[in-house]
C-alpha cells in the first residue's frame, strides 16, 4: 500500500511540477543557484567516477578480447558502453544520489519544521518556489555533467590502453571514431536529461512528504538513495528500449 | 452588523481513525478577536489550519472572506492566504535567513517595491513587535524563543492582513515574555490588524485579549461566549479544564 501511495504522491507532484513550469523571471536565479550546487560542486565525484570507469571497463575489455583476437575493436566497444550507459548511469547514480538526498534533506528538514507551511501561509506556491527550479536545474547539469563523464571515460580508456597495452593512440582513435556514431553519444545524453528530472523528483517528494521530526528525516534521507539507484536502473531498461525502438 | 471574516459550520476532521473535529461551528466578526482554548491535543492547531486552509475538513464548511475555502484549488487558497497572517507556535523562520530577509519574504514576493521600500517596512513591522534594527542581520538560531515570535508576528504582518492566526503565541515562553507577547497582540489591533484568531492553553493570555472565548474539549466547542461569561460557566468540563484538573 506504501508503495502505490508513494508512487501516486510522486505522480501528483509531477504534475504540479509541470503545471508550474512557467516560472516569474526573479526565479530564475534559483536556478542558476541550483545549477551551480548542483553541477559544479557534483564534478569531482563524477569525473573521478568515470576516468577510474573508463579505465577499468578498457582494461577489462582489452584482457578478454585479447583472448578472442578481438583487441582491435577495445576502442569502439568501451565508447560505446560509456557513451550510451556507464557516462549517462553512474552519473545520475553518482550524482544523483548526492544531489537527491541533500535536496530531501534539505526539504524535509523545511518540512518538519513547518517552513514549508510557513510558505503556504505567506501565499507562495512551494512548488514553483522549491521544486520547479531544481528540477529546471537538473535539466541543464545532468547532460553537462554526462558530457563530461563521457569524454573523460573515453579519454581514460585511451590512456590506459596506451600504457598498460601499448596502443597506438591513432589507431585507437581513428577505430573508436569509425564505428561510435554521433546518436550513440545523443542517446546517452538523452537519457540523462530523464535521469535528472527523475533523481530530483524523487529527492523533492521525499523531502516534502517527511514525517516524524528529525528521526523520518533521516529515514527519508537513507531511502532517496536507494529510490534513486532503482529509479535510474529501471528507467534505464525501458529508456534503452524506447530509444532502440526510435533511433535503431 | 460587522462583516464575518470567518465562519466555520458543523466542521469535522479525523486523522486515520482519530476523531480530532466532532463538529465545530463559530464566526469570527471583523474587529473581534476570538480565543479557542483547549488542552493538549484537543484539535486547537488543527482548527486553526482548517482556517487557514492548510488542511481540508472530513465535513462540514468554512467560509473565510466568503469564500468556502474547502472548495477552492491550493492556487486560489494561496490569493486567499496573502489576506491572512499566520504565527506559527514555533515561528517557521526560514533558518537560512536572516531575520531581515525573512520578514521582507513576503514583499519580494508578492510586491515590485524597491529595497528601499522593503527595507523600511521590514524596520517598521520589526518597530511594530519591539524589535529595532540590530537584530536584521541575526540567523533565526540567535534569536531567542521570544524573539523568534515576535519575527514571525513581523512576518506575518508583511502581508498586510485583514486577520490574524495565532498558534499558541506563548507556549513556551517565560511568564515575561509570554505577557509581552499578550500585549502586543492587544498593540496589534489598534491599527494594525483588529481580527484574530488565537489558539492558545493559556488563561491568563485569553483574559488578555479575548472578545470572546471558546473551549475546545472532545473535538467540539464546550463553550462560547465573552471571556466573563466562559470563566463563569457551570459545565462541569470547562471547568475542569479551567481549574488545570481536566484529564
Amino acid at each position: 500500500m506504501r508503495t502505490v501511495v508513494w508512487y501516486g504522491g510522486l505522480g501528483l507532484l509531477t504534475g504540479r511540477v509541470l503545471r508550474s513550469l512557467a516560472l516569474p523571471p526573479k526565479y530564475f536565479r534559483l536556478i542558476l543557484r541550483e545549477i551551480e550546487s548542483m553541477g559544479v560542486q557534483s564534478l569531482g565525484v563524477a569525473l573521478t567516477a568515470a576516468i577510474f570507469t573508463g579505465m577499468v571497463f578498457t582494461i577489462q575489455s582489452a584482457v578478454n578480447m585479447a583472448r578472442f583476437g578481438a583487441e582491435t575493436y577495445v576502442g569502439p566497444v568501451a565508447a560505446l558502453a560509456i557513451l550510451r550507459e556507464l557516462g549517462p548511469v553512474l552519473t545520475a547514480i553518482l550524482v544523483g544520489g548526492k544531489v537527491a538526498s541533500g535536496i530531501t534533506a534539505e526539504l524535509g528538514s523545511m518540512k518538519v519544521t513547518e517552513q514549508i507551511d510557513a510558505l503556504r501561509t505567506l501565499g507562495v506556491n512551494y512548488v514553483k518556489r522549491l521544486v520547479v527550479p531544481r528540477v529546471l536545474a537538473s535539466l541543464v547539469v545532468f547532460p553537462l555533467l554526462t558530457v563530461l563523464t563521457d569524454a573523460v571515460g573515453v579519454l581514460g580508456g585511451m590512456v590506459i590502453m596506451s600504457v598498460e597495452r601499448g596502443a597506438d593512440l591513432y589507431a585507437y582513435w581513428n577505430t573508436t571514431t569509425y564505428w561510435v556514431v554521433p546518436k550513440d553519444f545523443f542517446t546517452g545524453v538523452g537519457k540523462s536529461v530523464f535521469f535528472g528530472a527523475i533523481v530530483t523528483l524523487i529527492g523533492c517528494y521525499n523531502g516534502l512528504s517527511t514525517e516524524g521530526g528529525t528521526e523520518g528525516l533521516g529515514r527519508a534521507t537513507t531511502a532517496t538513495v536507494v529510490h534513486v539507484t532503482m529509479g535510474v536502473i529501471v528507467s534505464d531498461f525501458f529508456l534503452t528500449k524506447l530509444f532502440l525502438t526510435l533511433f535503431y | 452588523m460587522a462583516q464575518t471574516i470567518v465562519e466555520a459550520i458543523d466542521v469535522q476532521k479525523n486523522f486515520d481513525a482519530v476523531e480530532v473535529l466532532r463538529g465545530v461551528s463559530f464566526a469570527l466578526a471583523k474587529g473581534e478577536t476570538l480565543v479557542v482554548m483547549g488542552g493538549s491535543g484537543s484539535g486547537k492547531t488543527v482548527l486553526l489550519r482548517l482556517v487557514a486552509g492548510l488542511i481540508r475538513p472530513d465535513a462540514g464548511q468554512i467560509r473565510v472572506f466568503d469564500h468556502a475555502i474547502e472548495r477552492l484549488s491550493e492556487e486560489d487558497l494561496l490569493l486567499l492566504r496573502r489576506r491572512m497572517g499566520f504565527v506559527f507556535q514555533g515561528a517557521a523562520l526560514f533558518d537560512s535567513l536572516s531575520v531581515y530577509e525573512n520578514v521582507a519574504y513576503p514583499l519580494r514576493e508578492h510586491t515590485s517595491l524597491g529595497e528601499a521600500e522593503i527595507r523600511e517596512r521590514v524596520v517598521r513591522n520589526l518597530s511594530l513587535v519591539g524589535l529595532g534594527s540590530e537584530v536584521l542581520g541575526l540567523l533565526p538560531a540567535e534569536l531567542s524563543g521570544g524573539m523568534k515570535k515576535r519575527v514571525g508576528i513581523a512576518r506575518a504582518l508583511s502581508v498586510e492582513p485583514e486577520v490574524l492566526l495565532f498558534d499558541e503565541p506563548t507556549g513556551g515562553l517565560d511568564p515575561t515574555n509570554a505577557k509581552l507577547v499578550g500585549e502586543l497582540i492587544r498593540e496589534l489591533r489598534a491599527g494594525v490588524c483588529d481580527t484574530a484568531i488565537v489558539v492558545t492553553h493559556d488563561i491568563e493570555l485569553a483574559k488578555a485579549v479575548a472578545d470572546r472565548v471558546a473551549v475546545l474539549i472532545a473535538g467540539r466547542f464546550a463553550t462560547l461566549g465573552p471571556v466573563a461569561a466562559v470563566l463563569e460557566t457551570t459545565d462541569t468540563a470547562v471547568q475542569a479544564f479551567l481549574a488545570g484538573e481536566a484529564r
